[in-house]
């Protein structure tokens, strides 16, 4: 009733071709980016944001990079920790060995190392497909990690192979408290996320889809397929290692190569598996469900444990979170094997009928 | 879906913050590893330091204070370590003191404490040059860290070849954890290699280090004298099974402070007899006073927070040891804030570093024969350097060697210099002496 289209007429190509071509979804798209930066840091608190909240931006970012290049152009990548290694350490390299480098430009330099790193392990995708070219991603994985820990000059020749960056300022502002780490971020996020949804919406995007969807054909209807694979990876590289950059620059402050581990590529594959290939909102349910949902239920077990009169030992809570979410992954995976934004676009399809379904 | 979290997450915030009730309660967080790669070793730990803590509380308290336990389960990940930490550090008033018992999660810590003013103890592991406290301000390496380890080993192996000149042209394998962890053992070697000169072969093994098959074919080739193992969890025992097949001798093989205790052993059993390994002070002590009024208080009146046979052990008394030491340390602190009260992070970090435990103290808490004096000092964050080296019989470890002395002429420059750059990048001062009364 509230939820469609009906006597919204577009008069120009512009009207048309918007992201949100829909009153309402604009609307509450809108609102939902000011409640991110309006609403939420007035009523959360610092445990939220350092734990929650900040991890949960960061990771929907990289999420968001792994998406395009994965759900998007179809090429299946198990090197996405790799590229938020290399983004992290570029981007620790400029910051501290250029005097008076900016926090801003530090990460986007350091995102266009990981896109020059990816542009070259995405060169095997050229040759191997599916399966074959997540074994051959996995390289870059273990080359990063070599990479990091035997080249001194990467970690500035720190003895122990950690490093670390602190007063963090963009344009003047300190990036220490919670609150201004979380809203940096966040802008990071939605600024790519917005040029990430039109990229997807471009020709260029059309280009990866054709690819995904049958190669030889795209081939044949004149889509170069060395330059969409290569440029998929540039794009989700560059994404990848800014949300690295921030990873180990806003959230850890501190880290060391196993932050970056093939753990992480995993993670970040299952965020897009489980979130929805194809689809910018898909990569934030991902991030949810993969970051918040183990802590949740970390915590959430000794409450209802208290509730019910019993205390749940350290090692049952973390062992019961262990099985619980590997329920869960595979129940989602069965009830809806496009992830959880398929879902998202059922329930809008839903809305559009109601109240009154065929 | 999300907004149902953020909301019970904070309903569990608020019905956390409420339980805090009028009885004086001192919060001692306790970060575990009880599941993960190190499992096997840390659930020890974890259950001699809460152990330690009851046993506080049913001697009446630190001045009548009651000791607050909440663990929060890490698995050895840095980033769930620091959920732990962001988690834990204000609630029941606010937390006393951390031990990470994992180098990354102390790293990262590091850079938050400051902010927070919450001081970390990290005996025996994390980074070596926080013991200099003129920079590291809340930072504990007390009664030791891997530069104490590493060159009381290698003076322990001077010792059997008959003296440091004997070491000259010998060739000593260093097979190490492939992380911040186990590289922090590398500048003492390499710095004693140099005044003493003998090889190094440096031989790291990535975590979690169960895959050393390469790492001992090169042992094999090159017969090193003597293998030093910076090794910790499945990594010991995987090297002493290697060490076997390899038919490398284990009397020639020395663990650091992590990688001799039993759980490593105890499947290799017999075959790892001669292996030793060197203990910053305690090592299994199922006879000390503190053990046995830990099972008369605790485990006996059914309060054990683990299996009763595991009270004694090697990591079950290091984490008696860090929890006295986090006791001892507000104890302290309340000699000057007044005795009797709740210390708040900030107070006990000038506890921490105001210890002063004699002998006559440690005997009276149990620890005789355990232990040796600890004092801190504003410059001096680690307050004693004392080990000594077991040997495993087959079945258990037994004493092999008398107390050694880590050298300080060595180890000072060191950390100082370690220190300084640290404070460079981070354009940090050094503490004024004023700082250092406050």
């Amino acid at each position: 009733m509230f939820y469609r289209e009906n006597g919204q007429f577009k008069t120009t190509y512009r009207a048309d071709q918007q992201i949100f071509a829909i009153t309402q979804d604009r609307v509450a798209v809108l609102l939902l980016i000011a409640a991110a930066f309006l609403v939420v840091p007035m009523v959360t608190s610092e445990y939220m944001f350092r734990a929650i909240l900040i991890p949960f931006v960061i990771m929907s970012l990289a999420a968001l990079g792994v998406n395009i290049l994965v759900g998007y152009c179809g090429q299946i990548s198990l090197g996405s920790g790799a590229f938020m290694a290399v983004g992290a350490y570029a981007a620790f390299n400029f910051f501290v060995r250029v005097d008076g480098m900016p926090v801003l430009l530090a990460l986007l330099l350091g995102g266009i190392c990981a896109s020059a790193f990816g542009i070259l392990f995405g060169l095997p995708s050229l040759r191997v497909k599916g399966l074959y070219l997540a074994v051959a991603t996995l390289a870059a994985q273990f080359f990063s990690d070599w990479m990091f820990l035997r080249i001194n000059w990467f970690t500035n020749n720190s003895t122990s192979g950690s490093v670390s960056v602190s007063n963090l300022q963009v344009l003047g502002y300190p990036i220490a408290s919670p609150i201004s780490k979380y809203l940096f971020c966040l802008t990071i996020l939605v600024v790519l996320a917005l040029l990430a949804k039109n990229l997807v919406r471009s020709a260029i995007g059309r280009e990866w889809m054709a690819i995904r969807d049958m190669d030889v054909a795209a081939a044949v209807i004149g889509i170069r397929p060395m330059y969409a694979k290569l440029s998929a990876f540039a794009v989700s590289s560059f994404i990848i290692g800014v949300a690295g950059a921030l990873w180990g620059f806003v959230h850890l402050g501190s880290w060391e190569p196993a932050a970056f581990s093939v753990d992480l590529s995993f993670k970040l594959l299952f965020m897009v598996i489980i979130g929805g290939m194809g689809s910018i909102m898909g990569s934030f349910f991902g991030a949810g469900f993969i970051v918040v949902l183990p802590i949740f239920l970390n915590r959430f077990l000794p409450f209802l444990g208290s509730l019910l009169g019993v205390e749940i030992s350290t090692t049952a809570i973390a062992h019961s979170e262990l099985i619980i979410f590997g329920t869960l992954i595979v129940w989602f995976l069965i009830a809806e094997p496009h992830g959880l934004a398929k879902l998202w676009s059922i329930g809008k399809q839903k809305l559009r009928l109601w109240p009154f379904p065929h | 879906m999300k907004i149902k979290h953020i909301a019970l997450a904070a309903l569990m915030a608020s019905v956390g913050a409420g339980a805090f009730a009028q009885v004086k309660e001192q919060f001692f967080p306790v970060l575990t590893g009880r599941t993960g790669p190190v499992a096997p070793n840390a659930t020890p730990w974890a259950n001699g330091h809460n152990d330690y803590m009851k046993l506080v509380n049913a001697r009446g308290g630190i001045n009548g204070v009651k000791t607050l336990l909440e663990e929060c389960e890490t698995a050895y990940a840095t980033d769930r370590g620091v959920e732990c930490y962001e988690r834990l550090k204000g609630k029941h008033g606010g937390a006393t003191v951390f031990q990470p018992l994992s180098t990354g999660i102390t790293f990262a810590l590091t850079e938050k404490i400051p902010t927070d003013k919450i001081p970390i103890i990290t005996s025996g592991y994390g980074r070596s040059d926080t013991a200099d406290g003129g920079i590291f301000k809340w930072n504990f390496p007390l009664v030791g860290h891997y530069w104490v380890a590493g060159d009381t080993v290698l003076q322990h192996i001077a010792n059997k070849a008959g003296g440091w000149d004997k070491l000259k042209g010998k060739k000593i394998a260093v097979i190490y954890h492939d992380s911040p962890f186990g590289k922090e053992l590398l500048p003492i070697v390499e710095e004693r290699s140099k005044m003493h000169g003998f090889s190094l072969q440096l031989l790291p093994v990535p975590a979690p280090g169960v895959e050393q098959k390469a790492v001992w074919l090169q042992v094999r080739k090159e017969r090193p004298d003597y293998v030093v193992m910076q090794t910790w969890g499945v990594m010991t025992a995987t090297a002493i099974k290697e060490a076997v097949a390899t038919g490398y001798p284990r009397e020639k093989m020395f663990g650091t402070w992590w990688s001799g205790a039993e759980p490593d052993l105890k499947d290799v059993g017999p075959s790892a007899k001669g292996y030793s390994a060197v203990m910053m002070q305690h090592g299994a002590e199922p006879q000390s006073d503190v053990v046995k009024e830990i099972l008369a208080k605790v485990h006996d009146k059914g309060q054990g927070t683990g299996p009763k046979d595991e009270v004694g052990s090697v990591l079950y008394m290091r984490g008696v040891m860090g929890a006295m030491l986090a006791v001892e340390g507000v104890r302290s602190a309340q000699e000057r804030f007044g005795k009797g009260n709740v210390m708040t992070g900030e107070q006990a970090r000038w506890g921490y570093e105001n210890l002063n435990l004699t002998q006559a103290k440690l005997d009276a808490l149990g620890f005789k024969g355990v232990m040796r004096p600890i004092s801190t000092s504003c410059s001096d964050h680690l307050g004693a350097n004392w080990a000594r080296v077991h040997t495993w019989d087959g079945s258990k470890f037994v004493w092999s060697s008398d107390w050694l002395h880590a050298d300080e002429q060595i180890i000072l420059p060191l950390v100082k210099a370690s220190a300084n750059k640290f404070a460079e990048q981070k354009k940090l001062t050094r503490r004024s002496g004023q700082d250092c009364q406050s």
